[in-house]
C-alpha cells in the first residue's frame, strides 16, 4: 500500500492511486482542503483535527507554527539518529583516511620525527569531515523524510492554496484517511472554523 | 502570606502583566532598545501584516530595483574583471608580478585570504550562534550575512589557489591517488586550512540554501499566482539601458521564468507543519553543528602561523584572536553592506530597525576590546616570556619601518569602536556606518601587521627584506573587494534577502496563542463572522 502510493506519487503517468470518492465531474478525489486566515484559528483547528482522530491530515502554513507539534500530535522526528550516524561515519573515514595514507601507504614523510600514526595530527581534519557528514545528513535526511523534492502535488492545482506560503492556512485531510468521507470532512471542517472548504482532485 | 508587595506596580510589569507606563513612557517607534524590560520593541515596525512582510520582501526580488542598481552592478563587474585579468597575468607570467621575495614570502595574497575568510564568519555567527540562543532579532540580517559569507569565503578560496604559483598543481591538496604514488602530508597545518576552509564553504552553502527553500516556495507560488491570474504574462524583453530603446522579445515572461527558477530551488516545498517540524530539527542540527565549525575555522588558519617557530606567530592566543577578529570583522562588513540597503529600499527600515544595528554596534563594540585585549597580550607575553627575539618583533611592530600599519590597526579596530559607549553613536547608522568602514580597513591592516612585520625581520640581519605591493597585488585586490560586491548586488536583486518564514514566525501575528489581552476576543469574532 505505501509502495503504491509512493509510486503514485512520483510516477503518477504509469501508476495511478485507486479512488474511493469522485467529484461531481468524475474527477478522482485526492482529499479536502479547508482555509483559515488566522494562526489561531488554525493552531485551535489542529487541536480538534487531532482529537477527531484523523491519520492522513497536515496543516499547511507560511512558518513554523510555534508549538504545532503538540497541537497535531506529531511524533519526534528520528532526523538527530540519522545525522549521529552520518557523524560517526564521517569521522570514521577522515581517520581511516588519514591514518592509512600517513602511517600505512606512504610513510615517506618524517615529521620531526613524531609517530606516523600519531592521531593528534589528525584531529582536526577529522573534526571537519564529521561536522561536514553531519550537515549534508541533516539537509537531505530533512528532504528524504518530507518526501521531496517533489515538484507536484494535487494541492498545487488549487490556486487558493497558493496562498498558503503568504498568510492563508490550510488544513488538509487526504481520502485515504480512515474516516475520510467528502461531505462528513468538508462540514467537519466548516464547524472547526474553515473560512473556505474545497475538494482536491487528483492530479 | 500577605498580598502587599513592596513596589507592586515593578513586579507587575516584570511579570508582563501590566503594561509600563514607566518614567521612559511609551515605546518608541524605531525599535531601539527600552529601558524597561517588561517592554520588548517589536522586531517588524509600523504593524506590518503577514501578507505585508511578504510584499515588501519579495518586492525586492519581482521588481526592478532603481536607477541605482545596474551603473552599480556594472561598475562594481568591471572592478571584478580587472582582477580576474590581473590574476590572468599573474598565472601568464608568474608570481614574479607581485611584490613578494624570498624573505616575505607570504605578503598582500595571504592578508587578502585572512581578511575574507574572517569577513566570512559573521553570517554563520548570526545563522547558527544566535540561533541557538534564541536571539530572535537575529532573522532581519541572518539572511543577508549568510550570503556575505559564501561570497567572502569564494573570494577567500582565491587567493590560496593562485599564491602557490604553478596554480595546475593545486590538486595536491586533495588526498587523491596519483601515479607519483604522493599523498598530502596531513600533519601540516595548510592542509588542515584545506579540510577547514571547503568543509566551512561547503556548511554555509547548505545553510544558505536550506533557509531559502520556504521563501523560494513563496516566491513561487506568488509568480504562479500572476501567471494563472493572467496579469504576468507579458513577455520579457532587452532593452537599452540607457535609452531605454526595445531590441527585441523572448518568448517568454519575467513570471514564468520566476517560477520556473524559483520552482526548481523551491524542491515543491509546501508548508506542511510534518515538514516544518523536521526542518526545525535540521535547521537547529545545522546549528549546532556549525557553531563549532565557525569556531574551529578561523582556529585551524591561525594554526597556520602558530604552529611555526617565527617569532610573533607563535603564540598560544592565535586561535581565540583570530576568532574574536572574525567576528569583529564580519559584523562590520554586515553593517558596512546593509546601513546603505536600508536607506536605499523601500519599508527596509520596518524590518531592519534601529535595534538591530544598535544589538551589533554592541557586538562589534565587544569583539573589539576583544581584539584590543588580545594586542596588549600579545606585547605581554613577548615580555614575560623573556624571549629575545620575540621582544624585538613586537617593538619593531610598533616602532620599526611598518609602524603606520600597526598605528592604522590600533586605531581602526581599538579605537574607534570605542565611541558606541555612547547610545547616540549605536543609534545614528551614519556613526555605525563610519565605524565599520574604519574597522573593515582595521582588520585587513591586522592581517597585514601579522603576515608581513612578522616575517620581514628574521633572525639574520642579512635576511631582513621589506616588501611593498606592486599594481598587480592592488587591483587583485580590489578586483576580490569587485567579486564580492557583484555577488552581492546580484543576492539583493534576485533572492529573498529576508527571511520570510523566520520573520513571519517572531512576529505577533505569527503567534498561535494570540497576542494581545483582548485577542480572545477578537477571535470569537473571526470564528463566528468570517471573511
Amino acid at each position: 500500500m505505501v509502495i503504491t502510493d509512493l509510486l503514485a506519487d512520483y510516477a503518477p503517468f504509469l501508476f495511478s492511486r485507486k479512488a474511493k470518492y469522485a467529484t461531481e465531474a468524475g474527477e478522482p478525489i485526492w482529499g479536502v482542503m479547508a482555509q483559515f486566515d488566522d494562526v489561531v484559528n488554525a493552531y485551535h483547528a489542529a487541536e480538534k483535527m487531532r482529537d477527531a482522530g484523523f491519520k492522513h491530515w497536515d496543516l499547511h502554513a507560511p512558518f513554523p507554527i510555534h508549538g504545532i507539534e503538540e497541537a497535531m500530535g506529531i511524533k519526534r522526528t528520528i532526523l538527530p539518529f540519522i545525522v549521529l550516524g552520518a557523524m560517526f561515519t564521517g569521522v570514521a573515514v577522515a581517520a581511516g583516511m588519514q591514518w592509512w595514507i600517513t602511517a600505512v601507504d606512504y610513510t615517506g614523510f618524517t615529521v620531526q620525527g613524531k609517530p606516523y600514526g600519531a592521531w593528534q595530527p589528525f584531529a582536526m581534519i577529522i573534526f571537519e569531515i564529521g561536522v561536514l557528514f553531519s550537515a549534508f545528513a541533516s539537509l537531505f535526511g530533512m528532504l528524504m523524510l518530507n518526501g521531496l523534492p517533489r515538484w507536484n502535488h494535487p494541492l498545487f492545482c488549487k490556486d487558493r492554496f497558493l496562498d498558503s506560503s503568504d498568510d492563508k492556512f490550510f488544513v488538509v485531510v487526504e481520502a485515504r484517511d480512515p474516516s475520510f468521507n467528502p461531505e462528513q470532512t468538508s462540514r467537519f471542517l466548516r464547524e472547526i472554523g474553515a473560512t473556505a472548504v474545497e475538494l482536491v482532485e487528483d492530479a | 502570606m500577605t498580598s502587599f508587595h513592596p513596589d507592586k506596580v515593578t513586579a507587575e510589569r516584570l511579570t508582563g502583566n501590566k503594561a509600563s507606563t514607566g518614567p521612559q513612557g511609551p515605546p518608541r517607534d524605531d525599535g531601539t532598545l527600552l529601558e524597561d524590560p517588561s517592554v520588548r520593541s517589536p522586531l517588524v515596525l509600523n504593524n506590518r501584516s503577514l501578507h505585508d512582510v511578504t510584499e515588501i520582501v519579495c518586492g525586492y526580488a519581482e521588481n526592478p530595483p532603481g536607477k541605482w542598481w545596474l551603473p552599480l552592478f556594472m561598475f562594481t563587474a568591471t572592478v571584478a574583471g580587472i582582477g580576474t585579468l590581473m590574476i590572468l597575468y599573474l598565472l601568464i607570467t608568474g608570481v614574479g608580478v607581485w611584490g613578494l621575495n624570498n624573505q616575505v614570502g607570504w605578503a598582500w595574497d595571504i592578508t587578502n585570504f585572512v581578511f575574507w575568510i574572517g569577513i566570512g564568519h559573521a553570517g554563520t555567527l548570526i545563522s547558527a550562534i544566535l540561533c541557538l540562543f534564541k536571539q530572535k532579532w537575529r532573522t532581519a540580517v541572518n539572511r543577508s550575512a549568510e550570503a556575505m559569507t559564501i561570497f567572502a569565503v569564494i573570494c577567500a578560496g582565491i587567493f590560496p589557489g593562485i599564491h602557490v604559483g604553478r596554480v595546475w598543481f593545486i590538486w595536491y591538496v586533495f588526498p587523491i591517488p596519483n601515479s607519483n604514488a604522493i599523498w598530502p602530508n596531513f600533519r601540516s597545518p595548510l592542509l588542515w586550512d584545506v579540510f577547514a576552509v571547503s568543509t566551512y564553504a561547503t556548511v554555509s552553502l547548505l545553510f544558505w540554501f536550506m533557509g531559502m527553500i520556504p521563501d523560494f516556495a513563496t516566491l513561487r507560488d506568488r509568480a504562479d499566482k500572476r501567471l494563472r491570474a493572467g496579469s504576468g504574462l507579458s513577455k520579457l524583453s532587452v532593452q537599452c539601458p540607457i535609452t531605454g530603446i526595445k531590441f527585441f522579445s523572448l518568448p517568454f515572461s519575467a513570471d514564468g521564468v520566476r517560477a520556473l527558477v524559483y520552482g526548481f530551488l523551491a524542491l515543491g516545498w509546501r508548508g506542511s507543519s510534518r515538514h516544518w517540524h523536521r526542518y526545525e530539527a535540521a535547521y537547529l542540527i545545522l546549528a549546532g553543528v556549525a557553531t563549532p565549525l565557525v569556531l574551529s575555522v578561523h582556529s585551524i588558519v591561525s594554526f597556520d602561523f602558530a604552529t611555526s617557530v617565527i617569532p610573533g606567530w607563535h603564540t598560544t592566543i592565535f586561535p581565540p584572536y583570530f576568532v574574536a577578529g572574525a567576528i569583529f570583522g564580519g559584523f562590520a562588513m554586515v553593517l558596512f553592506l546593509l546601513i546603505p540597503a536600508r536607506e536605499i529600499f523601500p519599508n527596509f527600515k520596518d524590518i531592519l530597525t534601529l535595534r538591530h544595528l544598535e544589538n551589533m554596534a554592541k557586538i562589534i563594540l565587544v569583539t573589539g576590546m576583544m581584539v584590543g585585549f588580545a594586542y596588549a597580550m600579545e606585547f605581554f607575553i613577548a615580555w614575560y616570556g623573556g624571549n629575545k627575539f620575540e621582544v624585538e618583533v613586537f617593538i619593531n611592530r610598533a616602532t620599526g619601518p611598518y609602524w603606520w600599519a600597526y598605528w592604522t590597526m590600533i586605531f581602526c579596530n581599538v579605537v574607534t569602536p570605542q565611541v558606541f559607549w555612547k547610545r547616540s553613536m549605536r543609534t545614528s547608522p551614519l556613526a555605525i556606518w563610519t565605524v565599520a568602514l574604519f574597522v573593515t580597513v582595521g582588520m585587513w591592516f591586522e592581517r597585514f601587521v601579522i603576515i608581513v612585520s612578522s616575517l620581514h625581520r628574521a633572525f639574520l640581519p642579512g635576511e631582513w627584506h621589506m616588501f611593498f605591493p606592486t599594481a598587480v597585488d592592488i587591483l587583485t585586490f580590489v578586483g576580490s573587494c569587485g567579486i564580492f560586491l557583484t555577488l552581492f548586488l546580484l543576492f539583493l536583486r534576485f533572492l529573498p534577502i529576508f527571511p520570510l518564514a523566520e520573520i513571519k514566525a517572531v512576529m505577533p501575528q505569527g503567534d498561535p496563542h494570540g497576542h494581545s489581552d483582548d485577542h480572545d476576543q477578537s477571535d470569537k469574532n473571526n470564528a463566528e463572522g468570517g471573511h
